[in-house]
């Protein structure tokens, strides 16, 4: 109780402050932005981001500055008199189409060009399929057949249970954290090929700029590359609705040397499989399919 | 009056009406059934309203302290479609009943056992819906799009759902078709359709669109009850169908379904802003001629809410480049506001400062739709509160606000009183900043990562969540001065002249105030029609 | 108000009926047949309240149009009713293609999208790779599970020209004879006008009546149900629709039969039977398009 009450009143101060709160490292008020990410992909969708953002701003500044104009100058309550003889002006309506056409266009390009790069799944380095599962995902190596499930973590699991009394800000990347990260090398291309067993879900990391549905009964493909020397952990969510525990199908994505890579690969081959699910039947081999570009649809 | 033979002689009598629960249960008056629209739009708008400040409730801090996460789901499911199909569709048809006879100089509508049939429909089909949360299982928690095989889970309510849609469906169906009928056929002689006012349009051109996607959407429920009960594979890839073709049809009725919710806002907006400005619409064609461009655009941009499932990039550029079509007429529209504006002589009563409020934050929120087409883009806002934030602020401060302004402008000739101004404007300062601290930080939240339809969170995202929950109950609890305002409007409001606003135009205003129980019963006079292109 | 009157386009009033209980009547219909479907699909109960519901709306439709006819021939509805009522059956008819639209669009979806995808096709080899090995895109076709009631999961299909064929033939015939009962009305040939319209809804029960003997033979003998993948799905669920518009058509035009037995309709004012003819012509061009698209290609 006390803590909720000391909450409303950080976050009454915090909002009268306004933003001098928000230069604190990880402070919630904040995250303001989309994150820049640690992908090309990522990069590039943050910059389209800022763009068409800032064109928003500046379509903004123009039309919120002539509404607020009018609204000053032609008050009633000043005396102001109407025009009722202004009902229209064709070469008004012109202008006021074609701009905004010629800007959509200039938005239109670069976004399109990036689609395009998003899409082209060619040359993929390292084969992974994800399974979604309520309310774990299993990740699958193909070409290494090394394969395992990956859930929330017991700290967050006890945490979030209804009124379970324990304060989650106590609880280190609190419903952010699984038993058994994805482990995936930089400056690869990886390609996931998402699936599903029971419902949708959705896989997403958003520091690697994508999000795609796992989807049950089809495969769909998704891919990354992380810059060298981004190695590190990454943190994402399932973004599909998939029932109760939608909220708590956390995806977590370690990011590791190629050396290390090839360590925790070897490692998983030796150590006793964990517990191989009844559902997911035998590990599906491809054998290499990355080597050719898919036909396009 | 008199010099016409009447067949019936009932009908001299003008203001005789029924009395009693009859007048309700039997309604043929346009008036009366458009009334017992707004009241259960406006119970509806609290019901859904009390589930929203559960979801906020909950979301007010991290770790679960209130519900069970599938009782979260329910409640976000529930909330939408109570808002959606219980709130702001039936407060369109109210508005339609009460003001498109009165707008196009006819008696009533023009199928009126029908317009009453319409209505009692709806308290029958959210009694299905509701009671779904009685039955073992609990309500629908699939999420308002039902997607399956999520949907397919569900437990007793799955088909009471369904059920409830369909009559919801068949209800919107048969009003839609009064609204056309009775606007292409009972226009006042003389009065072509450019002479219209655009509330008119913009419903006729709502009225199509519901009778074109309602359909399809009574169709894709149908689909997933034989899914359900009856072993066909629509939605199953074993059989040879597919999930995302249930995605496909819901989306070809729901984006559609988006403009139904706001083209009547466009009309209701466009009539107040000109009253206030005391200067004519600008661009009255060109106004018309962008509701059908975007009512005809509506139809082909559907899978801009997919472009996560795996479609082909020819798909995804298509779907990509005509969404953002839709911003030209849009466009055109929101100029066509402003240049209205330009050169008037602007006073603030509320119905003003509420379409005021519309022209800001609709706007705002079709910049981020604009933003949510870019498919790349996409990939980071879908599914996230980015998108939660972009559809409230087109449809709380777009939709539900021009209702609003409406019910506050169309008052005074409804019930003969005047409403508090000063009521009216307590009620619209305390939502216009409830709404913003309430829907603005879910920008923030969703761009920082929080996926939508979770009950619970990761602590980066308490601070702003915490934000909206305060604006959630600010915004909610000033509804109830909406209430008081009108409650107090009708019992004691200040006597109202025939035209309230000094800038009204159009046969909506030519009646006396009260408006006569049978609106025109005697076509109006040519030389009070409004003018062609006004 | 005016009092003086432009132009009009009629010289009476526009009937606005008083207080009537039909709507009412009619909303507890559906609500009580809908309640019932509900609890008999969840089986808590048996069908009794859906059958109840059933002849609560039998009970609407014939009360309701009674009170319609009755005042149509008491001469209550003017010119500009009378438009009203055709505009409204136009656009009902509108929301019913619309809601076949639905249906068909399923169809062509299965088969020039999500078939191919499954078998592989197109951007989605994975599918073929990683789940349906032995799954080529075919039509018909049951699903990679070859979903169905035969334990081989086999089924065969109805060939276009056989029944469906002469199906076809009886739907355009009636549409013909319908059309010689028109003209006939309008040029006040009574007796030829009840004997093409009996002709036409004798046809039109004699497709329902092969139809269920197609639907039977499919049952016992083709392996082929509601259940036999997307293929039984699409095909019962276009043909079943239409079979059930087909059936109310049949009565409708069996009314207005009745109707002109008992003298109704003139020359000129016979808007009752041309919202059946409506209908009708409506049933046969969703039939052609079922038989194209469903039998036939
Ligand atoms: C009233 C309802 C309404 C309205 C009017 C809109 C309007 C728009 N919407 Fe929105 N939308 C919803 C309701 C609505 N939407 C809902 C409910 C959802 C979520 C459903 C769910 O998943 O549950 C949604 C989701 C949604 C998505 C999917 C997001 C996702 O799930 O990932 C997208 C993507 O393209 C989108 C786009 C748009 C666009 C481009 C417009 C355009 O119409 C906006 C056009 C307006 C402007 C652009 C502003 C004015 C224009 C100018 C001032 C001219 C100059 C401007 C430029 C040149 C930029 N919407
Ligand atoms: C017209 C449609 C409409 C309207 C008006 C609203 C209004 C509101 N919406 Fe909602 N909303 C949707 C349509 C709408 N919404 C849709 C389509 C979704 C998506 C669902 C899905 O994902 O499937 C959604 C989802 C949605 C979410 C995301 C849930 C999730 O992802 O899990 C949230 C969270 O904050 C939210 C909040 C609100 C709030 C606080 C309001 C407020 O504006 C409401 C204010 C009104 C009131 C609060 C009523 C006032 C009542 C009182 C004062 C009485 C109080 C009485 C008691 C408490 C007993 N809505
Ligand atoms: Cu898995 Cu949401
Ligand atoms: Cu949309």
């Amino acid at each position: 109780m006390s803590t909720k009450f000391r909450n409303v009143l950080r976050s009454l101060a915090a909002l009268t402050l306004g933003t001098t709160t928000s230069l604190t490292a990880h402070a919630g008020f904040g995250d303001l932005n989309m994150t820049r990410g640690v992908t090309e992909i990522s990069e590039n969708i943050y910059s389209l981001h800022m763009t068409i953002f800032w064109w928003c701003v500046a379509i903004a500044f123009f039309v919120f500055g002539w509404m607020i104009w009018s609204l000053v100058a032609f008050r009633h309550s000043q005396g102001a008199k109407p025009d009722t003889q202004m009902t229209h002006s064709t070469k008004a309506e012109i202008i006021w189409t074609v701009i905004p056409v010629v800007i959509l266009v200039i938005m239109a390009v670069p976004a399109a060009r990036s689609l395009i790069a998003i899409e082209d799944t060619s040359n993929s380095e390292l084969s992974i399929k994800v399974t979604g599962y309520q309310w774990k995902w299993q990740y699958d190596y193909l070409d290494e057949k090394v394969s395992f499930f990956s859930t929330l973590d017991r700290t967050s699991n006890e945490t979030r249970q209804l009124q379970s009394g324990k304060d989650p800000r106590a609880v280190e990347n609190y419903l952010l954290d699984v038993d058994k990260p994805l482990v995936v090398p930089e400056d690869t291309k990886v390609r996931l090929l998402l699936t599903s067993q029971d419902v949708i879900h959705a896989w997403w990391v958003p520091a690697f700029g994508l999000k795609k549905d796992a989807i049950p009964g089809t495969v769909n493909e998704m891919w990354f590359k992380v810059k060298t020397g981004k190695t590190g952990v990454y943190r994402g969510q399932c973004v599909e609705l998939c029932g109760r525990d939608h909220g708590f199908m956390p995806i977590v994505v370690k990011v590791v040397t190629k050396d290390e890579f090839k360590a925790f690969v070897a490692a998983q081959k030796s150590a006793p499989p964990a517990s191989a699910p009844a559902a997911s039947g035998a590990a599906p081999t491809v054998a290499s399919a990355g080597a050719g570009t898919p036909p396009r649809g | 009056m008199a010099n016409t033979a009447h067949a019936d002689h009932a009908h001299d009598h003008h203001d005789h009406k029924p009395h009693g629960l009859k007048r309700w249960l039997y309604a043929t008056n346009h008036k009366d059934i458009g009334t017992m629209y707004l009241v259960f739009a406006c119970i509806m708008f609290f019901g859904g309203g009390a589930m929203a400040l559960v979801i906020r409730a909950e979301l007010f801090q991290p770790g679960l302290q209130f519900v069970d996460p599938s009782f979260f789901n329910s409640m976000t499911t529930m909330h939408a479609l109570l808002m959606i199909f219980g709130g702001v569709m039936p407060a369109w048809t109210g508005l339609a009943n009460w003001m498109v006879p009165m707008q196009v100089g006819a008696p009533d509508m023009a199928l009126p056992r029908l317009n009453n049939f319409s209505f009692w429909l709806l308290p029958f089909a959210f009694t299905l819906l509701l009671g779904t949360l009685f039955v073992p299982g609990g309500a629908p928690a699939g999420g308002w799009t039902l997607y399956p095989p999520l949907v397919l889970q569900g437990g007793d309510s799955f088909p009471f759902t369904i059920f409830a849609i369909h009559l919801m469906g068949i209800s919107s169906i048969l009003g839609a078709i009064n609204v056309v009928v009775t606007i292409l056929n009972m226009r006042a002689p003389g009065m072509g359709l450019l002479q219209m006012p655009l509330f008119c349009w913009t419903w006729l051109i709502t009225a199509y669109l519901l009778i074109a996607v309602m359909p399809v959407l009574a169709g894709a429920v149908t689909m997933l009850l034989t899914d359900h009960f009856f072993g066909t594979t629509f939605f199953t890839a074993s059989g040879g169908g597919d999930p995302v073709m249930f995605q496909h049809i819901f989306w070809f009725f729901g984006h559609p379904e988006v403009y139904i919710l706001i083209l009547p806002a466009f009309g209701v907006v466009s009539e107040i802003i000109p009253t206030f400005s005391r200067k004519p619409l600008f661009g009255y064609e060109s106004m018309v001629y962008a509701t059908a461009s975007i009512a005809f655009l509506s139809f082909i941009v559907w899978a801009h809410h997919m472009f996560t499932v795996g479609m082909p990039l020819a798909g995804q550029l298509f779907f990509m480049l005509s969404t953002m079509l839709i911003a030209i007429p849009t466009g055109v529209k929101v100029f066509n506001w402003c240049a209205t504006m330009w050169k008037g002589s602007i006073s603030f009563e509320t119905p003003m400062l509420f379409a005021l409020a519309f022209l800001f934050l609709f706007t705002i929120g079709g910049f981020s739709g604009l933003m949510l087409a870019i498919a790349p883009a996409d990939f980071q806002y879908h599914d996230t509160y980015f998108v939660v934030a972009h559809f409230h602020y087109v449809l709380v401060p777009g939709a539900v606000f021009s209702i609003m302004a409406g019910v506050y402008y169309w008052l005074p000739k409804w019930c003969g009183r005047m409403y508090n101004e000063r009521l009216g404007k307590a009620h619209f300062w305390l939502s216009v900043i409830g709404v913003n601290v309430l829907f603005f930080p879910q920008h923030f939240l969703g761009l920082a990562g929080m996926p939508r339809r979770i009950p619970d969170y990761s602590t980066q995202f308490a601070d702003w969540n915490m934000v909206s929950s305060i604006g959630a109950f600010i915004f909610g609890f000033s509804q109830l001065l909406f209430v008081a305002a009108i409650w107090n409007a009708v019992r004691s409001g200040e006597k109202a002249p025939q035209r309230p606003w000094e800038g009204a135009t159009g046969l909506d205003w030519e009646l006396p105030t009260p408006a006569p129980y049978h609106s025109w019963e005697t076509p109006p006079a040519a030389n009070i029609l409004p003018k062609p292109g006004h | 108000m005016a009092t003086t009157h432009a132009s009009h386009h009629h010289d009476d009033k526009y009937y606005v009926p008083h207080d009537s209980h039909w709507p009412i009547y009619g909303s507890v219909s559906l609500f009580t047949l809908m309640l019932g479907l509900c609890g008999w699909l969840n089986e808590w109960y048996g069908p009794y309240v859906f059958v109840a519901g059933l002849l609560m709306v039998v009970g609407l439709f014939v009360g309701w149009f009674n009170v319609v006819i009755g005042e149509n021939q008491k001469g209550m509805y003017n010119t500009q009713v009378d438009q009203s009522f055709r505009m409204g059956m136009m656009w009902f008819i509108f929301s019913e293609v619309m809601f076949f639209a639905a249906f068909f669009g399923a169809l062509f979806y299965a088969r020039q999208l999500s078939v191919p995808w499954l078998g592989g096709e197109g951007a989605k080899m994975f599918n073929k790779l990683l789940l349906y090995k032995d799954f080529d895109n075919a039509w018909p076709t049951n699903g990679p599970a070859r979903v169905g009631p035969r334990d081989d999961g086999s089924f065969e299909v109805i060939p276009a020209f056989g029944l469906p064929a002469i199906n076809t033939a009886i739907l355009l015939l009636s549409g013909v004879t319908i059309t010689i009962a028109h003209h006939a009305l309008k040029e006040g040939k009574r007796s030829i006008l009840n004997i093409f319209l009996a002709a036409t809804f004798l046809l039109g029960f004699l497709f329902v009546y092969l139809q269920a003997k197609e639907y039977s033979h499919a049952y016992t003998e083709l392996g082929l149900k509601l259940s036999t993948g997307i293929y039984g799905s699409t095909f019962f669920m276009l043909t079943g629709f239409h079979g059930m518009h087909v059936t109310l058509g049949a009565i409708m035009l069996l009314v207005i039969w009745l109707r002109t037995m008992n003298g109704h309709f003139t020359p000129q004012r016979h808007f009752g039977f041309e919202a059946v003819a409506w209908y009708w012509h409506f049933v046969d061009v969703v039939w052609l398009g079922l038989f194209v698209f469903v039998y036939w290609v």
